[in-house]
């Protein structure tokens, strides 16, 4: 099946089946490496890319659901001043270890922070705990989305 | 071994040139010598207007210095530490440097390994020299451009100084000279004191960190090669069986497929183990990665399991059970008289304690790019040990090694999985096999049910206190595995472990059970479990003898009862004895920052403490555990104390990876377990081998004690003290022993797919 992807703003044709998850069209047939392959299964987060700015998990997502609907990938984050931010405080708190769940982790903070531009540890458990960090960088996860945060509070007031 | 370890009695000043080439053919080492012999030799690549000065540094007109970081990056932040290393002695400012992988080669570069947290302890003093012998050359270079002796030369920041007559030149001005200069003898040239360090204890960002939040292709699965197809692999489900039919016609039938065929294997029977060869099964190689694997949901395979089969976790429980209420098979250590020691003691403490076999899974699954071409074979891998798959890939493919190359990518997490061959030989196989370049993607289930586990292991203890309070003796009879009196791979208990050695009468014994799973290093091995139950058992002793824990084991520590045996293997390079006044020391501290028996917690919370010495690193920990209103565990905060040495090389990543060895440990005690059944792994996922998540993990705080002591590693030593700490925590708050982990056992898990 033919199918016209709208990703980071471009718009892309792929020919592939339509159960194809939207994860291997983007890393195998558009070349973009960013979102990762974890589990598969909708379990580990390290997939999350945004449609329409909401944070989906790509692995389980046919890309035959996707439609015209706008795809962003950590590729093109830095466009929505709220990834870029959140990139900015992953550099300043050197937050990974191997970094390979952090192009998804930065994601969902990308959604979390677009719906709770404050939000508490709670807050923060509820949306972040879909993405696994194997090596385990939660505390500086966290603190970089507070800084992120807090940066995007001082903006706006 | 032991090249820049000198001082401690190596062979430095007898060996001849020629046999350290010997020693370093058998021990990996060579670095320092290659260097000395092939000082031009451009391993990095060779750019023009760059000049090479050595193997690990280039220098740009510009005054940008490349650095090549010989050893794998599995998250572990080596990347970063060891060209700092160098670029310290150099003298360069850190914004000045670039990194680049350097390309495997032994000759050159040494042993390229990542493991035991051995990277620093064994490259410390080589890099710094390394640094300092490239300092020398640009020094040289400038004494010779001006005339002046270099006895009045200066350098800092990338700049040699002539000070009497006010010049300057800059690195990049000197570089194309010094570049032709010989490389001055390693063992001469003149280090720094480290009081003047300025980029060696500086927070310094992971170099890869802006490619990685912006989700450059990085990793071994990002690799992408011309003409590339994809593969997916399925292996027999219980090691070492191999392919009795498969329905191949079916599956070529399938879209985007090119090849479908059985990979035969080359595993003798009854050897177990990741590095025993490659093993069999189907490959299926397609357009598209995600093409091979529906195609192959259609596979039926009918395999011969062999006689493994039979094996579950079920049965090694009651095994251990039985083997528990008999002597132990053999003797691991024995000191004075336990017996009379047990007879005379006020109190004797009987307990059971066991710990599960574990997955390393690493969030990239196993994955591996293989080109065979013209007799040629050209691999990209995300590994921990590139030269043992190489090996592996020659002896069983018949390619002479100097006929292939390994690039070593970044990897998202090696844990001590990616020591192991087998993507590479499977990726290498499937690429002759198909004809063309092939991507060799594990699926997570592939990677969960096909790894080299972290053994399981059963301890029955008995303690005996004496009228004093003091513990006077203790035995242990581990219930492991392994066949003929050796121990599986990782399963193994040395003779020396703690409180060996600081109880007058102790017993060690071991009882086998024969295990066809494939056992390995997990983070930390041996000292994951061993820590566990030991610090857990002296926990209850410390209880029953009515000693509160901090006084008990520092008393415990302040001697030695019993002289020290042969020398300990565990642990890196050096391995030096344990030396309990540090521990004492990073003990003290961690319960001071904890405030132990300076604060009073709720009802329903409490502190536990544990400690342990591993890989040369002296850590310990008080955790503050309680429970949740549905009696979950949950821990509020875990302090960590460790003592790993004089010098923190990079005090940002140092800090990431105790908070992340610490988390990993919460982790495993939670609710991590692999179940075998009928020979194979039951788990093949996240739902069933649970990660820790955001909401389960707490605040880390970690402090370093600093030491006389040379650098040593941090990936692994904060691991093991992690466990206990929880579990004593969890029984102050709830006057409850976790003897048996984890704390969530699964239930009815029992069915292999
Ligand atoms: S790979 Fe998609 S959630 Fe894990
Ligand atoms: S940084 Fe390694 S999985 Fe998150």
């Amino acid at each position: 099946m033919a199918y016209t992807l709208n990703v980071n703003g471009a718009s892309h044709s792929v020919e592939v089946d339509e159960a194809t998850p939207l994860l291997w069209v983007l890393r195998d047939i558009l070349d973009l490496k960013g979102a990762k392959y974890g589990c598969g299964a909708g379990l580990c987060g390290a997939c999350t890319v945004h449609i329409d700015g909401a944070a989906v998990r790509s692995c389980v997502t046919p890309v035959s659901g996707v439609g015209t609907r706008a795809v962003t990938t950590i590729e093109g984050i830095s466009d929505n001043p709220l990834g870029k931010k959140l990139q900015d405080a992953w550099l300043e708190i050197d937050v990974a270890q191997c970094g390979y769940c952090q192009p998804g982790q930065i994601m969902s903070a990308t959604a979390l922070l677009s719906k709770t531009p404050k939000p508490t540890d709670a807050d923060i458990d509820a949306q972040m705990s879909g993405n696994i960090c194997r090596c385990a960088t939660y505390n500086r996860i966290r603190t970089a989305i507070k800084l992120a945060a807090g940066d995007a509070a001082k903006k706006e007031g | 071994m032991g090249f820049q370890n000198s001082k401690h009695g190596a062979t430095r000043s007898t060996v001849t040139r020629r046999s350290f080439l010997k020693v370093s053919a058998a021990t990996g080492g060579g670095l320092m010598l290659s260097f000395n012999l092939a000082p031009l030799a451009k391993a990095l690549a060779n750019i023009p207007g760059e000049s090479a000065i050595g193997a690990f540094i280039r220098i740009g007109m510009d005054g940008i210095v490349t650095i090549a970081a010989k050893n794998p990056e599995i998250g572990q932040g080596i990347k970063t530490s060891l060209p700092m290393i160098i670029a310290e002695e150099l003298d360069v400012d850190w914004k000045d440097v670039r990194v680049e992988t350097a390309p495997m080669d032994a000759e050159k570069f040494g042993l390229q390994s990542a493991g035991g947290s051995t990277s620093i302890p064994r490259n410390w003093d080589n890099m710094r020299r390394v640094g300092a012998a490239g300092r020398q050359m640009l020094v040289t270079a400038a004494a010779k451009t001006w005339r002046v002796p270099e006895s009045e030369l200066t350098t800092a920041s990338g700049v040699v100084m002539h000070a009497a007559s006010n010049r300057a030149l800059k690195y990049g001005e000197l570089a194309t000279k010094a570049a032709l200069l010989p490389a001055p003898d390693l063992k001469t040239v003149t280090l720094k004191d480290p009081k003047t360090f300025k980029v060696v204890g500086k927070p310094t960002k992971d170099v890869d960190g802006p490619a990685m939040v912006h989700g450059k292709p990085l990793y071994g699965i990002d690799v992408s090669v011309p003409g590339m197809l994809y593969a997916t692999y399925e292996k027999c489900p219980v090691f070492g069986g191999t392919v009795a039919r498969a329905n191949l016609d079916e599956v070529k039938a399938m879209p985007g497929v090119r090849h479908a065929f059985v990979v035969p294997g080359t595993i003798k029977p009854g050897e177990v183990g990741l590095n025993a060869g490659l093993s069999g099964g189907v490959a299926i190689v397609a357009d598209t990665w995600w093409q091979a694997n529906v195609a192959r949901r259609k596979l039926r395979v009918e395999w011969n399991e062999g006689p493994m089969a039979a094996q579950s976790s079920k049965g090694f429980a009651a095994r251990a059970a039985e083997l528990a209420k008999q002597k132990p098979e053999m003797s691991v250590r024995s000191d004075g008289d336990v017996d009379a020691a047990l007879k005379g003691a006020v109190k004797v403490l009987e307990a059971s304690y066991s710990y599960p076999f574990l997955a390393h899974a690493t969030m990239e699954p196993q994955n591996c790019t293989a080109h065979f071409s013209n007799g040629k074979m050209e691999i990209w891998v995300p590994t921990q040990n590139g030269a043992n798959g190489r090996g592996m890939i020659a002896r069983t493919m018949g390619i002479p090694e100097k006929d292939i190359t390994v690039h070593m990518t970044r990897a998202g997490g090696g844990f001590g999985r990616r020591g192991s061959p087998d993507p590479m030989i499977e990726a290498a196989w499937i690429s002759k096999e198909a004809g063309a370049p092939v991507k060799l993607v594990w699926t997570r289930e592939d990677d969960m049910r096909h790894d080299c586990y972290r053994p399981g292991g059963y301890h029955n203890f008995k303690a005996g206190i004496d009228g004093s309070g003091k513990l006077v003796a203790l035995t242990d009879h581990f219930v492991s595995f392994g066949s003929d009196g050796k121990f599986a791979g990782s399963a193994n208990m040395g003779g020396n472990i703690f409180p060996a050695e600081f109880v007058p009468n102790l017993s060690f014994g071991a009882s086998l059970m024969p295990l066809g799973t494939p056992t390995g290093p997990l983070r930390a091995p041996g000292s994951n479990g061993l820590a566990f139950v030991f610090q857990s058992f002296l926990d209850e002793i410390a209880h029953a003898a009515g000693r509160d824990p901090l006084e008990f084991h520092l008393d415990l520590l302040s001697e030695k009862r019993v002289a020290a045996p042969a020398a300990s293997t565990s642990g890196g390079p050096q391995a030096p004895a344990f030396n309990p006044a540090r521990m004492r020391t990073t003990l003290a501290l961690v319960a001071e920052k904890a405030g132990w028996g300076k604060r009073t917690v709720p009802k329903g919370t409490g502190l536990g403490l544990a400690y342990y010495y591993s890989h040369q690193g002296y850590v310990a920990h008080v955790a503050e555990v309680t429970t949740t209103s549905s009696g979950q565990m949950k821990v509020n905060k875990i302090w960590v104390a460790a003592d790993v040495g004089g010098q923190i090389v990079n005090p940002s990543g140092a800090e990431n990876q105790v908070q992340g060895a610490v988390l990993d440990g919460l982790g495993q005690i939670l609710g991590q377990e692999i179940t075998i059944a009928r020979g194979g792994t039951v788990e093949g996922n996240f739902d069933t081998f649970p990660l820790l998540r955001m909401h389960q993990a707490p605040p880390v705080e970690v402090h370093f004690q600093l030491s006389e002591s040379s650098p040593t590693g941090l990936g692994e030593p904060a691991l093991p003290p992690t466990l206990p700490a929880i579990a004593n925590a969890y029984f102050a708050a709830t006057g409850q022993r976790l003897r048996d982990v984890p704390f969530n056992k699964p239930r009815d898990r029992d069915v292999r797919v």
